[in-house]
Parts: structure tokens; sequence; C-alpha cells
């Protein structure tokens, strides 16, 4: 209560613009003919005016580590699928139906094979955009790969091959350790440019996998497969400077 | 006439119900993949809140790196729970998550802490995150803030002197211009405490701004 026994707070719902008409022509009746009343009007105006002026805005960082993130959590443009025919499921019950059973059992297989891609490639995608938006590029900063390369061993259970293509304008950067489709790799940090290539490598072979995916976002994914090797190039170069890449680094690498 | 409960308020009957569910989906990383054209909509109705999200967030956790952490992770899972969105007031909606990274932040990192006389709400379910400290130690007292960065800094501070509960419905009401309804739907609170919390808050702040204006009068 203020010192004049009216409710403060319809003074304030006032001040907030909370009333109707009707209760704010009492509210305001009764301010005119209360000092008390009108001081702590007064208050609340002056307040809520140099409150406002306090809200911050959020930092440009901020803004652009949304960006990515919300870039790197789009799905690729879906793959193209061969339907399903669902709706009459007996409709094909007769002389073929082991036959179809077959087919419907491989499309299962490919659509399956396809979804796996899809995650990877949106796994290996946020995997270089964070590196990129964390100050987690490198764990390794060297444009030596005499020093990358032994600096994974011990660390992997396998020796990613490693090389300067700086003459090529692709020099090193350095290498760091990633998580990508539940184990361990390397990551190893080109440049182009301005633009950062992450090429992350692992053991084994995977169901095949395309060459070239368009991400959404900008990203562009190279893969291949070399000794035993699995290999993902991820950058937002342009997709020729990446084919590039792939072409020297694959020369340069032949065992 | 003027009834503290959770009544509708009188003269505010068109107002339209907000939407406030959102998905407690963890995630992990990155998000799950989203359609392009729920990302769209996203960016078209919340990314322009980003503003609203980050101040609320800094006053709450009165950090701004961990204001930014709690925004980015509020927009990253409002994106993955936006199909659970119908519409609505998209900076309610999104604030309503804000608030809630805001108040996991907190509990992760609260300290030990007395509450000081007099604030303390009793049976509040969130008990534990108004265990807070009225002077963060790391940070400048609202009188250094005023002195050497002006008003509104000294503002801020001592916005941040009060508990999570009034610092919120001060930030809502006096800086992002909610309306009581929507802030009752942002902090799960009766109409009535939000209207009680905000005079509280009110006073507390202004009595302390005016007597920290006339302290520091006259200095250079």
């Amino acid at each position: 209560m203020t010192a004049c026994g009216h409710d403060p707070l319809m003074i304030q719902a006032l001040v907030d613009g909370e009333l109707d008409a009707v209760h704010a022509a009492a509210v305001e009746a009764q301010i005119a003919a209360c000092p008390d009343c009108a001081a702590e009007q007064t208050r609340l105006v002056a307040l809520s005016a140099a409150l406002r002026r306090g809200a911050v805005r959020a930092p440009e960082r901020l803004h652009r580590r949304l960006a990515e993130s919300l870039a790197a959590a789009q799905a690729p443009p879906p793959a193209p699928v061969v339907p399903l025919r669902r709706a009459r499921p007996w409709a094909w019950m007769g002389g073929g139906a082991g036959l179809a059973i077959a087919a419907c059992a491989s499309l299962f297989i490919v659509t399956g094979v396809m979804r796996q891609d899809q995650a990877l490639t949106n796994e290996l995608v946020a995997s270089h955009v964070r590196s990129l938006q964390v100050a987690h590029l490198t764990d390794v900063v060297t444009s030596d790969q005499h020093v990358v390369k032994p600096w994974f061993n011990g660390k992997l259970d396998f020796s990613p091959p490693v090389a300067d293509l700086k003459d090529q304008g692709f020099p090193l950067v350095g290498g760091r350790l990633d998580y990508v489709d539940g184990r361990t790799v390397a990551a190893i940090v080109y440049r182009r440019g301005g633009h950062v290539i992450n090429l992350f490598v692992w053991p084994g072979e995977r169901a095949p996998a395309p060459e070239h995916i368009r991400a959404t976002g900008g990203y562009d994914l190279r893969h291949w497969r070399a000794a035993g090797l699995s290999y993902w190039a991820v950058s937002d170069v342009n997709p020729a400077d990446l084919a590039l890449f792939e072409t020297t680094l694959k020369a340069r690498t032949r065992p | 006439m003027l009834a503290s409960s959770e009544r509708a308020w009188p003269g505010r009957a068109s107002d339209t119900p907000l939407t406030l569910d959102d998905e407690q989906r963890p995630v992990l990383g990155a998000a799950r993949p989203i359609a392009a054209e729920a990302a769209r909509r996203f960016q078209a109705l919340v990314l322009p809140h980003t503003d609203a999200a980050y101040n609320l967030a800094l006053r709450l956790t009165r950090q701004a790196e961990a204001a930014e952490d709690v925004t980015h992770d509020a927009l990253v899972r409002g994106l993955s729970a936006f199909d659970a969105y119908r519409g609505g007031d998209a900076r309610a909606w999104i604030l309503t998550i804000v608030r809630r990274r805001a108040y996991d932040w907190l509990r992760e990192h609260r300290r030990k802490a007395t509450l000081p006389l007099g604030v303390a709400m009793a049976g509040d379910p969130d008990d534990d995150v108004l265990a807070w400290e009225p002077h963060d130690p790391d940070q400048e007292t609202p009188e250094q803030a005023l002195i050497r960065k002006g008003e509104a800094a000294g503002l801020r501070a001592l916005i941040d002197t009060l508990p999570p509960r009034l610092r919120e419905v001060l930030v809502l009401r006096e800086m992002e211009e909610m309306s009581y309804r929507q802030i009752a739907e942002i902090t799960a609170s009766p109409i009535g405490s939000v209207m009680s919390r905000l005079a509280r808050a009110r006073a507390l702040v202004g009595e302390a701004w005016r007597r920290l204006q006339a302290t520091t009068e006259g200095q250079p």
C-alpha cells in the first residue's frame, strides 16, 4: 500500500497499459486527487524509461555462431528414394510374391544406406562447423607434416597420411582428433585462401557412398578411399577447388 | 476490480493463448536434421528475437559468456522443437525456452549462498535457484558500474542484485515490453504473482537507484 492507502498495483497496471478504459479512468481520477499516487506514478514512469535503456543487444559473435549452427542443422535435400507401395500390400500376393518380397527387402536396404549416408554427411558438416566456431580447429598447429603425422601416432590406431600441399595452394594448418560415426578419427586441416578444409580420415570401408555431396549451408563433401582408409573432405570452398584438393592429395600421398 | 488471482485480467479478454510446449528432446552436439522449410520459418519468426533472448539470458546468468551459450543452446533447441510451435507470439515462445535453459544453467552453477532476508519466497519450487548471491564478486558493484560506464550499466548492475524471480519479470516488462499475461506464461506463474513481483522489483530497484544517484551526484 502507498502512504495514502491506495493500491499501488493499480497505479502500476495503469502505467503498464494493462487496464481497460473503465478501470484506467477510475485510477486516473484517483491519481488526480491524491498527491501520493501521483508521485508514485511519476516514479514508475521515470524508472521504466531508464530501465528501457538498459537492454543489451546480442554480440555479433553470437549471431554468427547461430547462423552456422542453424545451417548445420538443416538436412541436405532428400535423396531420391523409390516410393514403397503401402496402400494395398495384398495386391501383389500371387505368383510373384516371393520376388516382390525380395525386391522390397532390397529397397529397404538401399534406402537404409541412403539414410546412413545422410546422417554421416550431417555429422561431418556439423564437425566441420564446430571446428570453426569453438577455436578448436587444431590440437597441433603447424604447417610441418613431419610434426603432424607423429602427433597422431599413439593417439590413433591407424596412421593417416599427412602432406603439405602449400606449393599447390593448400597449406597445411594442423591436425586434431575428432569423433565421427562412433569412433575417433583424424581431422587434418588445410586452408585454401580464407577457407578451411577439414579432411577426416579413418580406417574401414563403409557402404559405397557418392563421391561428391552438396550439403545445405554451402558445404561440399568429397569422399574417396585409398589403402584401407576412408577420406572425407569438408569445406565451403568452391566445388572445383575441393575436387582439385582431392586429386592433389591423392597424387601426393600415393604409396 | 483488481484481483491478484489466476483469473483472466479484466479488459484483456481478446488475448490469444500462447502455446509454449517445447519438447524436451536431448540435443547432442548439433541439432538433428531439419527440413529446409521449417528452418526458413524459424529464421523468419524466431531468429529476429535473438537480441531479446540474449538480453534475458544475460540478466539471468549475469555472465556474458554463459548468456551466449544459453541463448545459442535455447535457439538450437527451439529449432529442433519447432514443430511443437503452434503459432502465437514467437518471442514469448523462444523466451520461455531461454528462461528454462538459463535456470538449468543457474542450477548447474549455483554457488553456496544464503538468502538475504526479506526476499526469499517461501514454497517456491525453484528455491534452490534462488540461492543467488546479490553481488557476484567478479562483477562491478552498481556504484562502480554507474561511475565507470554510465546510467544504463549502473541500472543493469542494480537489476542483477535482485533474485532471479524478480529480475526476470522486470526484464520482460521493462525491456521486452511483454504484457502481464505473456510474462505469466513465460515464467509459469499466476498473473497475480507477476504483478506483485513486478511491484517489488520496481520498488527495490527504484529506491536503490534514487539512493545511488544521490550518493554519486557531484562526483566526477
